[in-house]
């Protein structure tokens, strides 16, 4: 048997170690190894996002990573945006605008979405469409994921705060 | 399950209308408090945070995990299985196969109407039927000795003949799927005499239309976890649409019924992929010989490939006119793929058979609806369930008879809409208002409203133009409820707590929709609980009332309407405890609102629900009720038939504008407009959602969705090559639910989950004729498909593709 290695990473802003062996995807151990299980299988394949984290700030498709490749990297989940009882005012306009129906894409969409907001404070519309294509949904049909998007920048500006 | 309802957003007060008889329209006037408002639901929080438990999110210590080995054949006879090599590997705790099933046999009978059942096993015995069909079942300490151990299951097979088209295995001489032959069901509706009013027509238009399989392609891959409970219970918590599975589990395992308790999670997804049972027996028989907790999940590669698809149809349509646009007579003949097993494919071509002349009153008309086994994978139930591919069928024939006739295209529709009263080939009456005109105006005025000022951006007269732009629409007509026949039922349980809060207990499983959440409204509405003060559990065979299954678009309808039955007979229950406390007569001067129950009209006069809950309990008046409601039934005769099919219908319009590029074929959908009569809206917010969901789902049907099978092999097996809408390939659409024909749900709603997915793909092959003047007869409408009706337009190139492209 293949040996396995320790991996370190701050998941949501604490410092978590795993054994993990070589071929093991960053996916499987934070879902199975870790119990983030907001981290969903979708496909296996990275065209789905529904197990989209954030690695060191940027999103990736968390199946299409060896877990030994986030060795010192921060990975951020959608639990890892709300404070406690208090959402993450983008969780706050998914909630609001309906975004969710099965729910299965929201953390994946969350995730890529907060971080092409915060790339692009000043996002329209039609940029915020091209940005989640990566995120599958079969039951919204998008409009309402992109009007909790468009919202949530919308307010941010008005707040002055991306 | 637990759900309760988040009420920080305090559902205001809205103008809607009083209840009447169904088919009354609805009138302005009187106020719900809680129904008809978006107010948002606890499940959906926990969605936003991540934090709802789904099957595959579940685990219990000392798990193990299950995989199924597959047929890598589509038609083969099983010569010998060997498993030594599997049960060698560390960690296996089991290879099951067909021998080691107590009762091999999955035998629910799909019609409905009593035909002989065939036989689906469990695990294949001495053959295999379709690539993908499960041979044995493994559990092992990991997921990975799991499949190790699947590999290592060596299964010789020897070839035996196939057959992969539904038409070529209707020959005389064809390898048959089932020794009873390969024709499943045929159902045959006539009204009048077709064959006479074609002869006499003025016109006669005939089309034939063929679609493609493809994947419900939920996010949620088919999950769950077994385990053996206290009392020898197999309990499987798993993702389903059906809980009622356990008693055919239970069947399988040869156990009594009780012995098996389904607790059906939140579902990422269902769309009638998850309505026959997936993982359930084989997760059941895993459990069963390991007496270990079991884990399995399928892979997507799995579910693409060996789990059942939609039904491809191929329809011919024979419609025939006057000049003035009236239809007079029209058959319909529609032969569906049922793959190798039954599953609930007659029930797929019933629907298909009864909506095949659209929300059109054709006073003559034969429709024969035929499911046929192949060897290709399973085909069942899929949102729209037949009554989706039908509409391709009968809005394309419509495009064609105004075309034919010089006549408008809303013209001819308008002159030949159904109405109430109306009748279908069933020769059934309508017995609600058909609001299917308004929904034509509503879309055509929205999209109009959409492009700008009048047709401006619709000039695609110059055919130099790199694009040609044109517009479609089409008209739908889509069931809601289980066929009358069936008798439906759906049971609720309901609770006033001491402290005032209500529990409801109820069957419903939740696949994403918002199930529960509309339960909860409709209890705060009737109850007056605040609606976060309500609980409702759903989805557990060993505690919750049985509710039937979600799908069907049955769920509002029926569980809605158990819970409103309840919630008034419990209401009515409580009722004489507080007259007799506030000193009033007649239960009709209390008002339930507010988490109080009061005088109208006296402002002090007033118990809290607390109180009345109380006070009902010392007096011996338990604060809880149990009740069922009783769907319409009716009778529908085989032979002739004639007679009653579904409780009601849902009826709508879709509209759009598309830019078909000349050069690459590809179609940019400019806009998109679906309007549905919803009779009335619990949610509003939810309803919009539907529409919008489905509306895609359509237009990913419409343009690029397809799992390709080659004789029995589907060459689609990754997301990859399963090409679904993602947010940059569809516009916005815009959603207009009218409250208009009350229907038979709570309140008067009509139900929303099917319909929304059946109009996209007429609306878009109508437009596409309307933009480059040659109409495409197949689905998908790839840009492959729309380049040779180009060159076929240019008389170039001839048209290669069965069914493919005509002139118009």
């Amino acid at each position: 048997m293949t040996a396995r290695s320790l991996v370190t990473l701050e998941l949501n802003g604490e410092r978590r170690e795993a054994w993990v062996f070589p071929h093991q995807t960053l996916m499987e151990v934070l879902r199975d190894d870790l119990g983030f299980t907001e981290v969903k299988y979708g496909c296996g394949e990275g065209l789905c996002g529904t197990c989209a984290v954030l690695l060191n700030g940027e999103s990736v498709n968390a199946c299409l990573l060896f877990a030994i490749q986030a060795d010192g990297c921060a990975v951020t989940t959608v639990k890892g945006l709300s404070e406690g009882a208090d959402l993450h005012p983008l969780q706050r306009s998914f909630l609001d605008h309906g975004a969710s129906q099965c729910g299965f894409c929201t953390p994946g969409m969350v995730v890529t979405a907060y971080e092409f907001v915060r790339e692009h404070p000043r996002a329209g519309r039609e940029e915020i469409r091209a940005a989640l294509a990566g995120n599958l949904c079969r039951c919204t049909g998008y409009v309402k994921i992109l009007d909790a998007v468009e919202a949530y920048v919308r307010s941010a500006e008005a707040d002055g705060s991306p | 399950m637990t759900a309760g309802v988040d009420a920080r957003t305090a559902p205001p007060a809205v103008p809607v209308a009083p209840v009447g008889p169904p088919g009354e329209l609805v009138r302005t006037g009187e106020t719900f408090r809680v129904v008809g408002t978006s107010i948002s639901h606890r499940d959906f929080e926990q969605k936003v945070r991540g934090e709802l438990s789904y099957a595959d999110d579940w685990r219990m210590p000392g798990m193990l995990y299950g995989r199924i080995v597959r047929a890598q054949l589509p038609s083969a006879l099983i010569e010998r299985i060997d498993r030594s090599g599997a049960l060698a590997i560390p960690g296996v705790h089991a290879v099951l196969t067909a021998a080691d099933v107590p009762r091999n046999a999955i035998t629910e009978e799909a019609s409905g109407l009593g035909m002989d059942p065939i036989v689906q096993p469990v695990l294949a015995a001495d053959r295999v039927r379709y690539q993908g069909e499960p041979v044995a079942v493994v559990a092992a300490e990991t997921a990975a000795a799991a499949e190790d151990a699947a590999d290592r299951v060596l299964v010789d097979y020897r070839d035996h003949p196939g057959v992969f088209d539904p038409e070529a295995a209707l020959a005389p001489d064809a390898p048959l799927v089932h020794r009873q032959g390969n024709r499943l069901v045929e159902w045959r509706l006539e009204r009048g005499d077709p064959d006479e009013a074609l002869r006499t027509a003025d016109a006669v238009v005939e089309g034939e239309y063929r679609t493609q399989f493809v994947d419900h392609a939920y996010m949620e891959p088919e999950a769950g976890v077994g385990w053996i409970d206290g009392d020898g219970v197999v309990t499987l918590r798993v993702a389903t649409q059906v809980i009622e599975h356990a008693r055919e589990i239970a069947q399988i395992l040869g156990v009594p019924h009780t012995k098996v308790r389904v607790i059906g999670t939140y579902m990422g997804g269902g769309f009638g992929g998850k309505e026959d049972m997936t993982i359930e027996p084989y997760l059941a028989l895993l459990v069963w010989a390991t007496r270990r907790p079991v884990k399995m999940v399928w892979s997507r590669q799995e579910s693409l490939l060996a789990r059942q698809k939609r039904h491809p149809f191929t329809m011919y349509y024979r419609t025939g006119v006057m000049s003035d646009g009236r239809i007079v007579g029209e058959t319909v003949r529609i032969v569906g793929d049922a793959g190798a097993y039954p599953l609930l494919s007659p029930r797929v071509l019933f629907a298909g058979a009864v909506t095949a002349a659209g929300p059109y009153d054709v006073p003559n008309v034969r429709v024969e609806s035929t499911a046929v086994f192949t060897n290709n994978v399973p085909t069942s139930a899929m949102r729209g369930f037949g009554a989706m591919q039908v509409v391709f069928g009968y809005e394309s024939q419509m495009d064609r008879l105004a075309d034919q006739l010089g006549l408008s295209r809303t013209e001819i529709r308008e002159r030949n809409f159904i109405k109430k009263g109306g009748q279908l080939p069933t020769h059934e009456q309508l017995d609600t208002y058909v609001a299917v005109r308004e929904t034509l105006q509503t879309a055509l005025e929205a999209l109009d409203e959409e492009a700008g000022s009048g047709d401006a951006a619709l000039d695609g007269g110059d055919t130099n133009a790199h694009y040609l732009v044109g517009r479609g629409f089409a008209c739908g007509i889509q069931p809601y409820g289980r066929s009358r026949f069936f008798a439906d039922r759906a049971s609720c349980w309901m609770g006033l707590e001491r402290d005032g809060s209500a529990v409801v207990r109820i069957g419903v499983t939740d696949l994403g929709a918002g199930q529960a959440a509309s339960l909860a409204q409709i209890t705060a509405e009737v109850l007056g609980v605040h609606p976060d003060r309500i609980s409702v559990h759903i989805a557990d065979t060993a505690l919750t009332p049985l509710s039937g299954g979600t799908f069907g678009t049955r769920q509002l309808y029926m569980s809605g309407n158990a819970v409103l039955k309840t919630a008034r007979e419990l209401r009515d229950k409580l009722a004489p405890v507080a007259t007799s406390l506030l000193g009033v007569d007649d239960p009709a001067e209390l008002e339930f609102a507010d988490d109080r129950v009061a005088v109208r009209g006296g402002a002090d006069r007033f118990l809290s629900l607390a109180e009345l809950s109380g006070a009902a309990e010392e007096r011996g008046v338990m604060p809880f009720h149990l009740s069922t409601f009783e769907a319409e039934t009716g009778h529908f005769d085989v032979r002739t038939g004639r007679g009653q099919t579904f409780p009601d219908f849902t009826f709508g319009t879709h509209a759009a504008d598309v830019a078909v590029d000349l050069e690459t074929g590809q179609i940019r959908i400019l806009r998109y407009v679906a309007c549905h009569d919803v009779g009335r809206m619990i949610n509003p917010q939810r309803v919009e959602g539907q529409i919008q969901g489905g509306a895609v789902q359509g237009i990913g049907y419409a343009l690029s969705e397809e799992i390709r099978i080659v004789e029995g092999i589907p060459e689609s097996s990754l997301f990859a090559d399963y090409l679904m809408p993602t947010s940059a390939d569809v516009p916005d659409v815009r959603a207009i639910p009218l409250e208009i024909g009350l229907g038979k749900g709570p309140f008067g709603a009509r139900g929303i989950g099917e319909p929304p997915i059946a109009p996209p793909a007429a609306v878009l092959a109508n437009a596409v004729a309307d933009a480059i003047g040659v109409r495409i007869t197949e689905l998908p409408i790839t840009p492959e498909r729309v380049l040779a009706a180009l060159r076929e337009r240019r008389g170039v190139g001839a048209d290669r593709e069965r069914g493919g492209p005509t002139p118009a």
